[in-house]
């Protein structure tokens, strides 16, 4: 079996700021990777060059077998961070999501197109915010919306970053709850998501990845959210959240 | 009114008008919608740098038309800012405005160095509609058919003006495409200048996308809004001023803000 994911020797500088360095790891098919680490670790970094965003510096990025920048975009779904989506944009949620099968804005949405793309809002719970502008959405609601996006394709690799910011805490369980649906329905699809909450981590995650802009720990979650490692990864900033991994 | 549409100075004026209406509205959803509004404003500008030069040259070559030397000066101070936004951090205000006042200072330059500068200039500054030529609307439909030929990248950059990142993680080439739309405004802009003037061409690329903007929330219909609402302005704008005996360009704005104001008054 190919891995869904393979990162040799990655470095990734910006000018005279190294963003990654020398950063390896494999990650098996239907895999759900959760990335921790503290600001400025290099998690979107990570992220944005497993989607072709950025090119490594140094190493390569593999993702089931082909080069990064060479993939099957159609097999590869990127879900960015809220903060960076223009709300002031004329789109109803139902478009957003057909721009995630057709790869362009549709200028009209075919019957088809709909079909599918109902049929994802509908599995990440807004379908009926389908005929809203997105300036309309909540927050939460948006970051559906996203996701529904990001599912509709049927990617055999899903990548969010921070996909909980912006959802309230009953929500957030929600969420995560969609993505394992998503994995149920589709066993070889693999999920790469960042996120800052360790207790996510632990009771969602097959592996989890400690960054520091190097590789702090790799592992099954029980191995990797330790204290000696969180603390190494979080350096003293660390200290308040040691306390919440106990729970 | 009507007998207004009997004159050839303005069967010329309304057909090189409309086409310059239809397009450059269309691209005003793409510049609205990316905040792009200073670019048009700084295009225009420079092609009165390329305007000035081009009647420098005509000391030398009475021939000439304005037109030939504007259009490839204004593309490349757009793809200058262009480029100059893409190698450094800088805000795309300050890359426009750093090459928007080069290209006035080398105009204001090139009009010192010329004995017959005024009258001419003013044409370009404030639009003139009894100097649209047959050549005019030639060059217009030109324009229209190279336009027609880019209408297949609505899709692409409506997608990178709603989220160029996004885009690009689909393999969409959009450093490409951006070069692409901001060489099609430069055109349009030279285009403009005989009819709008310069001093007001920027109003074209904002005033009807933004009544879009106002009556729509699909940016498709936006579009096609917009559009409408460019046409009608010089459709409507043009006899009328002729008739009225006020200056064109200065009408047609009018007439785009007063739509843009219903517009606002209409919205619930
Ligand atoms: N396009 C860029 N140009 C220059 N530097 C960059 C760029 N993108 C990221 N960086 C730098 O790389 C480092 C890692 O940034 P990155 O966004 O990957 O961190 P992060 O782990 O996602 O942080 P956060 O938790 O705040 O989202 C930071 O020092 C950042 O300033
Ligand atoms: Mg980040």
């Amino acid at each position: 079996m190919t891995a869904a994911v393979e990162v040799e020797n990655l470095t990734v500088r910006f000018g005279s700021v190294t963003a990654l360095e020398d950063v390896s790891f494999t990650l098996k098919e239907g895999g759900f990777l959760a990335v921790l680490g503290p600001n400025g670790a290099g998690k979107s970094t990570l992220l944005k060059t497993l989607t072709g965003l950025i090119e490594p510096t140094q190493g390569s990025v593999r993702i089931a077998g082909n080069d990064a920048r060479r993939r099957d975009s159609l097999a590869v779904s990127y879900v960015p961070q809220l903060k960076t989506i223009d709300r002031q944009f004329p789109a109803l949620a139902l478009e957003l999501v057909v721009s995630g099968l057709l790869r362009r804005w549709p200028w009209r949405i075919s019957k088809d197109d709909e079909v599918r793309a109902t049929a994802a809002m509908k599995s990440a719970g807004v379908a009926d915010v389908a005929r809203t502008p997105i300036e309309h959405l909540s927050g939460g609601q948006l970051q559906r919306v996203y996701l529904a996006r990001g599912m509709v394709r049927n990617p055999r690799l899903l990548i969010l970053d921070e996909p909980a910011s912006g959802i309230d805490t009953t929500g957030e369980g929600e969420f995560y709850h969609l993505l394992e649906h998503y994995q149920h329905d589709h066993p070889n699809a693999t999920i790469v998501m960042i996120t800052h909450d360790w207790s996510v981590a632990r009771h969602h995650a097959s592996d989890v990845l400690l960054l520091n802009r190097r590789v702090v720990g790799f592992g099954n979650p029980d191995a990797i959210l330790k204290d000696e490692l969180l603390r190494d990864a979080y350096g003293h900033r660390g200290h308040k959240h040691t306390m919440q991994v106990g729970s | 009114m009507v007998e207004a549409f009997q004159y050839g100075f303005m069967q010329r004026a309304l057909a090189a008008g409309i086409i310059i209406a239809a397009i450059s509205s269309y691209l005003g959803v793409f510049v609205v919608q990316r905040r792009m509004g200073f670019l048009g404003n700084g295009l225009a500008h420079s092609a009165f740098g390329g305007v000035a030069l081009a009647i420098l040259l005509q000391s030398h070559i009475p021939a000439l038309d304005p037109l030939w030397i504007a259009a490839p000066f204004t593309i490349a101070v757009a793809l200058a800012i262009q480029w100059v936004q893409q190698r450094t951090r800088l805000a795309s205000d300050t890359a426009i405005g750093i090459l928007f006042s080069l290209a006035m200072a080398a105009g204001i330059i090139f009009l010192s160095k010329t004995t017959r500068y005024s009258s001419d200039a003013m044409t370009y500054l404030f639009g003139s509609i009894l100097t649209v030529g047959v050549r005019d609307v030639v060059m217009s439909i030109i324009v229209l058919a190279l336009f027609a030929a880019a209408l297949p990248l609505w899709g692409r950059w409506a997608y990178a003006t709603m989220d160029g990142e996004l885009a690009r993680a689909d393999a969409v080439p959009v450093e490409r495409d951006n070069y692409i739309l901001t060489a099609v405004l430069a055109v349009v802009i030279v285009m403009a200048m005989k009819i709008v003037g310069i001093v007001l061409i920027a109003a074209f690329m904002i005033i009807p996308a933004a009544t879009g903007r106002l009556l729509t929330n699909r940016f498709s219909a936006m579009t096609i809004t917009s559009v409408i609402a460019g046409i009608a302005s010089v459709v409507i704008g043009l006899p009328l001023s002729v008739q009225l005996d006020i200056p064109s360009g200065a009408l047609i704005i009018v007439l785009q803000s007063a739509a843009f104001f219903c517009a606002l008054v209409a919205r619930r």
